[in-house]
């Protein structure tokens, strides 16, 4: 065995990242819980890389197989429907740490200098996230997938200027047909991965080479008398440790609370009552909702996907926005947008599923 | 021609170079992914059934060539055709037999039999088409063609 090690470490330089591993010591606080979100959802996106490339084997894409062959995953294939549960699952769990993970990093106000970038890469990854969550719904072909997509792609359309163009590239069309589900197809298994890959490999080495961010306050103790454990092999072993309990909640819910595969898409039937998007899509939709026809002289779908689009680049540039962060102020006025966007996330989420 | 200068061309000489490479890549990609355009049929009239598939306060949602349309009776017997695509997101509407609304159940919009928008986020009315009977045949057609 430690001749192997040797073989390798001669090549590969192990000892270096061991060394480097150890050295590394992970800061121990009241929110030192907070560090593990992002290690928890790196591991539900592992398990969507497992789970979804044995889906691909089965999964046939097109109008007239797609709905058929989940169909055939979850009633035929060994264990198939335990694959797809899982899937779904953890897609939804994984969207759900990452929103843990961003709100407590921007309360800690981790995104300060010198971290935009981890933010910034964040950010990007949580959009590529979405898509994932967008393009892996329709995959089934069922009827409340179909209408998700043909609103949100027209949520698209409504963006001004390049909204037309946008439509016709994410339907493969100007309809939701089987063309949109094969280009959905290959967006979710090829085009995300492949930039979802590089992005998580530029964030992971930013956390790794920049350390773990304090809050301000913790930062003014001086740093010998500041309480920590070493990454390798404390911290990892607790990592591992929420992994197999988040593997086991995982397992329980696939059991117990699996995903209904519903109708097969219509394009001819009407939208059923009690459509609606994924949960983390779920604030937007019932915003939309609300939106009256006309507001002033612009149509309501206009000014939704605004109100939402300038939302989103403040929140994406926080970091450059939030002054006060890089002299290790907490900013009231930061505080108070974060807390309004968690409340406003959390009520118009509820409500949607209460009307 | 200085020292200096000829380098300064042909640094702008290899990133014109570089740069017109890199489009040559991107531009072939970047028109592939445009779907090409399906030339829409030029269906104007399409028969939706007989009077006996549309009993009265019934609806039946058939296709003129790309463009949903849905086909109702209204409970006094008479006949309205509207475009079925919701014109807020892009839903199919449905046909609500006890108020004689026509409903989109994405973001609850309402219509009435009309096709007029009256609540909810729709920004505009439905499209119409014309309803004939020739015999007992229902035949839809383009509101402009008849």
């Amino acid at each position: 065995m430690s001749n192997i090690y040797q073989w390798i470490n001669e090549r590969l330089e192990l000892d270096d990242a061991i060394k480097f591993a150890k050295k590394k010591r992970v800061p121990v606080f009241y929110g030192t819980v907070w560090y593990y979100l992002g290690g928890v959802s790196l591991f539900l996106f592992a398990i969507q890389l497992v789970t979804g490339i044995l889906l691909v084997l089965y999964y046939q894409p097109g109008a007239e197989t797609a709905f058929e062959s989940v169909k055939f995953i979850v009633s035929k294939v060994e264990f198939g429907w335990l694959i797809r549960e899982i899937h779904s699952w953890s897609a939804n769990l994984f969207i759900l740490f990452v929103f843990f993970h961003m709100f407590t990093v921007f309360f800690a106000k981790a995104y300060r200098k010198p971290r935009e970038m981890t933010w910034i890469t964040g950010m990007l990854l949580l959009v590529l996230g979405l898509a994932f969550g967008f393009s892996g719904y329709l995959l089934p072909w069922n009827e409340l997938a179909y209408f998700a997509t043909k609103v949100g792609s027209d949520i698209a359309g409504a963006i001004p200027w390049v909204g037309e163009f946008m439509l016709r590239v994410l339907r493969a069309g100007d309809e939701v047909t089987g063309a949109t589900l094969t280009r959905f197809y290959g967006i979710h298994i090829a085009i995300l991965p492949g930039i979802f890959t590089i992005l998580l490999v530029m964030h992971l080495m930013m956390v790794q080479f920049q350390g773990m961010s304090v809050p301000p306050e913790i930062e003014k103790i001086p740093e010998k008398d500041r309480k920590t454990i070493p990454f390798f092999p404390d911290f990892v072993l607790r990592d591992f440790m929420i992994w197999l309990i988040v593997l086991n909640v995982i397992a329980l819910l696939a059991v117990f609370f699996p995903w209904e595969l519903g109708q097969k898409a219509d394009a001819l039937a009407p939208a059923p009552a009690g459509i609606r998007p994924e949960w983390y899509f779920m604030f937007m939709f019932q915003t939309l909702k609300m939106i009256p026809a006309h507001v002033l002289f612009l149509e309501g779908e206009l000014v939704g996907v605004m109100f939402f689009a300038i939302g989103g680049l403040i929140w994406f540039f926080v970091p450059f926005l939030d002054k006060k962060a890089h002299v290790g102020i907490r900013s009231r006025f930061w505080t108070w947008f974060g807390i309004f966007l968690v409340v406003y996330i959390i009520v118009l989420t509820i409500w949607g599923y209460l009307v | 021609m200085t020292k200096q200068s000829r380098r300064t061309f042909l640094d702008w000489l290899l990133r014109g170079g570089l740069t017109a490479w890199f489009a040559s890549i991107i531009y072939p990609v970047f028109k592939y992914m445009i779907p090409p355009d399906a030339p829409e049929l030029n269906i104007s009239q399409i028969e939706a059934g007989t009077l006996s598939d549309f009993p009265k306060g019934s609806s039946k949602i058939i296709r003129m060539g790309r463009t949903p349309v849905i086909v109702l009776r209204k409970k006094k017997g008479d006949f309205k055709a509207l475009e079925a695509t919701c014109t807020h997101l892009d839903c199919t509407v449905q046909f609500k037999t006890d108020t004689e609304q026509i409903w989109c159940a994405c973001h609850n919009g309402f219509y009435d039999v009309e096709g007029r928008n009256i609540s909810g986020p729709p920004p505009r009315p439905l499209g119409q088409f014309n309803v004939t009977l020739k015999d007992d045949k229902v035949i839809i057609t383009k509101k402009d063609l008849a």
